[in-house]
């Protein structure tokens, strides 16, 4: 019952968003993750790469709160994960029950559970803030549809509109490109470029690094452990890319200099089965 | 048109039917709307499981003389968290668990049964239900759990809509993730000793799981699954009583037999999902 009442840590404004000071995971016995440093300010849009079973969903559940590191230190603007309601995590489509009998509105309204309190049920306030959140992802027209009836794209936006509504100060989005056609990941980036200039921090992982490489502000490029972390030109160099991918790079020399090309391709992300 | 009214109205004429009749409707609302969430989040394994685990509590409150929910709830809940605190901690798969504790306790009852001297009557009683056997008292008892376990799912709607829908949404949110997945346990306990009169133990599962089974193919939002639900429980429970008085069937497996034929009907022709739509589009779309 205790849990009823949970105290929220108050933010350090000088804090940064997120840091994370030597993380190490096991599973089952085998390391998920380890060596993991990176601190991330507000307003930063963040690129998570590697390849299938890196650990990508894996660090996002931790900064999430959702998993707990066996090693290290996580700090949500100063404090743990723990009590901070202040993070959205947006799962793989992969994993979300798309006939849970939920219409979009509802989906949108869960992310504000917390706000709404206890035995009580979403007042005028509530459902202003839902419909904002909806317009501001374009799905307003669609608010009364069940999620199964849309496309992989609303889909997606749905979900940032569940972490709008949430309020949330940090948004973690796990593979929310895998699957969409190009014009959808357009629209899509250009939500969150536009959620960054509010001083959203936002992590997102995808297994695209050119999308990575010209989209985002940072890369966070991950296999097991951290390989390199910073700005894309920093990040994605030949030594960083042949550690992640081992064998899986290939020189393109047609392409006017040394193109390389990493293949991290297909389908979902195994790890995130798990969960 | 007096055939028709007197062929409707006999049955209740008799005080025992009228009884079952209350009783039955009560698990006919209750049952199925807990049995949304049955069905939603996949634990109709868990429910039958607690339904069988329930059997020793029974057998130990008749011993002790005292009233037999009270038993049954006592050994229901204990189980209920039990099977939730090794769900969440142990290295053995969760179902193969509750195998283990369901298998156990239910030879346990048994083997408490068959030392008492009424062994085969009460068994039966336990096992298929004693609708027309059900006293004002038991009644009374029915409809107040029903009322407690109805109030709970409705303060805690958005809370166990979100455990259900997205439970990593429910942790991000820092909801009380396991005291909710306990509560939820506490309700399905309390909804089987509800249900043990009227279908008893081994078809309590059907109250549960199969008019939540035929709503999720109607209903395409949770509200409306829960009154599709409940709508299709008492349908199946007045004319299961129908049933069980003309064709002289054991009033429980009548119940359960209804609400299985409603769920055939619905899964056939439900307007979106059907089947036979799915075949006629299929063979549609050959030519």
């Amino acid at each position: 019952m205790t849990q009823l009442i949970t105290r929220f840590p108050s933010h350090d404004k000088e804090a940064p968003a997120l840091s994370m000071e030597n993380i190490h995971l096991d599973y089952n016995g085998n390391t998920v993750l380890q060596d993991v440093n990176v601190s991330i300010q507000t307003g930063e849009l963040i690129a998570v790469v590697g390849p299938n079973g890196a650990g990508k969903t894996t660090l996002l559940k931790i900064v999430a709160g959702v998993l707990k590191p066996d090693r290290g230190k996580v700090d949500i603007f100063g404090y743990t994960p723990g009590g901070h309601v202040c993070i959205a995590y947006v799962p793989q489509r992969s994993q979300v029950d798309w006939n849970f009998p939920v219409t979009v509105a509802e989906v949108v309204m869960m992310g504000r559970i917390r706000k709404i309190g206890p035995f009580r049920w979403p007042g005028k306030n509530d459902w202003v803030f839902i419909r904002q959140a909806l317009r501001k992802v374009g799905m307003t027209e669609y608010s009364d549809r069940q999620i199964g009836e849309l496309s992989g794209g609303q889909q997606q936006r749905v979900f940032l509109a569940q972490a709008l509504a949430q309020e949330a100060e940090i948004i973690l989005l796990d593979e929310p490109f895998t699957g969409l056609d190009i014009s959808s990941q357009d629209a899509i980036l250009a939500m969150l470029h536009e959620l960054k200039e509010t001083g959203v921090a936002i992590l997102v992982s995808t297994h695209d690094l050119s999308l990575a490489n010209e989209h985002f502000d940072k890369v966070i490029l991950i296999n097991r452990r951290l390989i390199s972390f910073g700005t894309p030109t920093e990040v994605f160099i030949r030594p960083h890319l042949i550690e992640a991918y081992g064998g899986h790079v290939h020189d393109l020399p047609e392409a006017g200099g040394t193109l390389v090309l990493a293949e991290t391709c297909c389908g979902e992300d195994p790890e995130g089965k798990r969960g | 048109m007096a055939e028709w009214i007197q062929w409707l109205a006999e049955p209740f004429s008799y005080e025992f039917m009228l009884r079952g009749l209350w009783a039955s409707l009560i698990v006919g609302v209750v049952c199925p709307i807990l049995g949304t969430y049955v069905v939603l989040r996949g634990m109709a394994f868990l429910g039958d499981a607690l339904a069988h685990i329930i059997l020793p509590g029974v057998v130990l409150a008749f011993m002790l003389e005292w009233p037999l929910p009270v038993g049954a709830l006592l050994v229901g809940t204990t189980a209920a968290l039990a099977i939730g605190a090794i769900g969440r901690r142990a290295d053995i798969k969760e179902d193969a668990a509750i195998g283990v504790v369901f298998a156990g306790a239910f030879a346990l009852g048994v083997a408490m049964i068959s030392v008492q001297r009424s062994y085969a009557v009460d068994l039966a009683h336990i096992l298929f239900g004693n609708l027309l056997g059900v006293s004002n008292a038991d009644i009374r008892l029915m409809l107040a759990l029903g009322v407690v376990v109805l109030l709970a799912i409705f303060a805690f709607y958005k809370e166990f809509l979100v455990l259900s829908f997205d439970p990593v949404l429910a942790a991000t949110l820092r909801l009380p993730v396991t005291f909710l997945q306990n509560l939820l346990l506490v309700l399905l306990a309390i909804v089987i000793v509800i249900s043990l009169q009227a279908v008893g133990v081994a078809l309590v599962l059907a109250m549960l799981v199969t008019p939540a089974s035929a709503a999720f193919l109607l209903a395409r939002r949770l509200p409306v699954m829960m009154v599709l639900s409940a709508g299709i429980g008492v349908l199946s429970s007045v004319a299961g009583l129908y049933l069980s008085y003309y064709a002289d069937i054991v009033s429980g497996s009548a119940i359960v037999l209804v609400a299985t034929v409603i769920f055939g009907i619905v899964f056939l022709f439900a307007p979106r999902s059907g089947a036979l739509w799915g075949f006629w589009r299929r063979i549609h779309n050959r030519k």
